[in-house]
């Protein structure tokens, strides 16, 4: 079985984890177009090399990263999703909508 | 018949067995380049040169003809799908496959078997109805069948209560059909040839030349060809093709595994397929099982096989067939299987001009080889996407519309 080192649960069975597709920065949803949504949604850039992904080991229900050479299948690094995404988004809100509610701050 | 078998044999003056010409070079431009020379961009090319007088084509592929996915998925035939679009598209294809051998003068080994598709569960059941009567109301041959005439159909499957998945029903497709899948190929390829369509083998694409927002050659590891349109067929590395055209693509590229036991006597004739199991066995002319599972759960670009895999795939085969236990597996392989979130193809037009697109195949291209070939080629020919395969267009995406297809292969109900 190939082994997936987990940044919290060290080396485990990679049938313990699932992918969760390419690490790719979301649009604003209330903010974005019709068509930069279903670019988020729906294309991948799905290239042979190494790439950044998302990881959940299921039995802890943990999320975070990995990079894999997806032509080899051999994992380069993981680590915590908190080492990209260490800033707090603001909440933007939909075009029209009355500033300072929504989001209870 | 013994007799004039052997009269023919040793009478002289036959013609020689057809020959692929040896390759030739390369011209400076071409009106079609078809990138990949697998089952569809030969099919594409054959058509192009049949029907539309487009014989000014080059068939270009980086290793040789039918060596990618084509020669990697379990050669099965049917038309059950559970959409109307999937349904009228891949019926369309049974019918071209039905006279295949006669058209091509290649036999393909087309063999009516019957399909049955299990279900395990009341949710499956529900499934295989609402299949068969999409099915039945576009005139294609499906039926809801429950274990009695099951059993009648397919005896040596495993029907008792004792296990852990009982089968409850199946949807019974009586045009389900293999063939020989690397023969498919060939014969294209031949029809093709005899039509003045060029194959050029060991040819890798290394670029697609554009200007002005259209295609107007191809880069390759023998030089620059300048070309009117281009269609890529390469089920496999879709994704990183279209990526040198320089547009992104609805897919994942995922292993799908596969394996042949050793060759039996003739016993199976009927091809099983359970979609809560991720199985799918059908018994070869050679007397080989040809068996298949879900895709990896995950993505890579390497055609490595896992014990995982074999292990999952045969503990179901044995609660289907206990009696294949002491069956020896003879080969594995896997294929890469381009799947797309609705489990339905990506064909026709793209952002760029006269560059098409026949991709997104994951794990229902083989059937499709013939139609999708005529429908590519109608599409180059005339400029217009046909209404048959209009609902698999690229920007379905964009506009929200996809065709979930749940009667693709692997998906589970």
């Amino acid at each position: 079985m190939k082994i997936m080192p987990c940044p919290l649960n060290g080396p485990r069975n990679i049938s313990e984890f699932v992918c969760g597709g390419e690490v790719v920065v979301a649009p604003e949803p209330n903010l974005c177009s019709d068509a930069e949504w279903a670019d988020y949604v729906f294309l991948h850039d799905n290239q042979a090399g190494v790439v950044r992904e998302w990881w959940f080991h299921v039995p802890t229900a943990y999320w975070f990263i990995a990079e894999r050479d997806s032509r080899s299948d051999e994992i380069l690094r993981t680590y915590p999703a908190s080492e990209l995404f260490n800033k707090r988004q603001a909440y933007r809100p939909p075009k029209g909508e009355a500033k300072g509610t929504g989001d209870g701050s | 018949m013994p007799f004039g078998l052997l009269k023919y044999g040793f009478r002289g003056g036959r013609l020689p067995a057809r020959r692929l010409p040896a390759r030739p070079e390369l011209k400076p431009r071409y009106d079609v380049v078809v990138i990949g020379g697998g089952g569809h961009g030969l099919a594409t090319a054959y058509y192009l040169a049949r029907d539309h007088g487009i014989t000014d084509v080059a068939v270009l592929d980086k290793g040789y003809l039918g060596g990618g996915n084509t020669a990697r998925n379990t050669a099965i035939i049917r038309a059950n799908y559970l959409t109307p679009d999937s349904v009228r598209f891949y019926d369309e294809s049974v019918g071209l496959y039905r006279e295949l051998s006669n058209e091509l003068d290649y036999n393909v080994m087309y063999s009516e078997r019957g399909h049955l598709t299990l279900a395990h569960t009341d949710a499956a059941v529900r499934t295989a109805r609402w299949r068969a009567e999409v099915n039945k109301h576009l005139g294609v041959n499906s039926e809801l069948v429950f274990p009695d005439e099951i059993r009648r159909l397919c005896p040596q499957l495993n029907l008792s209560d004792e296990v852990r998945y009982p089968i409850l029903g199946a949807l019974y497709h009586p045009p389900g059909a293999i063939a020989r899948h690397d023969a498919v190929a060939w014969g294209y390829a031949l029809g093709a040839a005899d039509r003045g369509v060029e194959l050029h083998q060991k040819t890798e694409v290394t670029g697609i030349v554009r200007a002005n927002g259209r295609v107007t050659g191809v880069e390759t590891d023998r030089g620059r060809i300048a070309c009117g349109k281009v269609v890529q067929a390469v089920a496999g590395a879709s994704s990183l093709v279209a990526g040198m055209a320089g547009f992104r693509l609805p897919i994942r590229t995922v292993p799908l595994q596969a394996c042949v036991s050793h060759p039996l006597k003739p016993f199976l004739d009927p091809i099983i397929v359970s979609g809560s199991l991720h199985v799918y066995v059908s018994q070869s002319a050679r007397g080989e099982l040809v068996m298949g599972g879900a895709t990896d759960p995950y993505g890579v670009y390497q055609n490595r096989s896992t014990l995982e895999f074999k292990e999952g795939l045969m503990a179901h085969i044995l609660e289907l067939f206990p009696f294949l236990a002491e069956v020896k597996v003879l080969r594995q392989w896997a294929g890469m299987a381009d799947m797309t979130p609705d489990f339905s193809p990506v064909m026709g037009e793209t952002p760029v001009e006269n560059y098409y697109i026949d991709a997104g195949w994951g794990t229902w291209g083989f059937k499709a080889t013939p139609v999708c070939g005529k429908r590519m080629a109608e599409t180059l020919a005339t400029g217009r996407v046909p209404e048959l395969i209009e609902p698999f267009r690229l920007s379905r995406f964009a506009e929200f519309r996809q065709v979930g297809e749940k009667g693709a292969a692997s998906v589970g109900h």
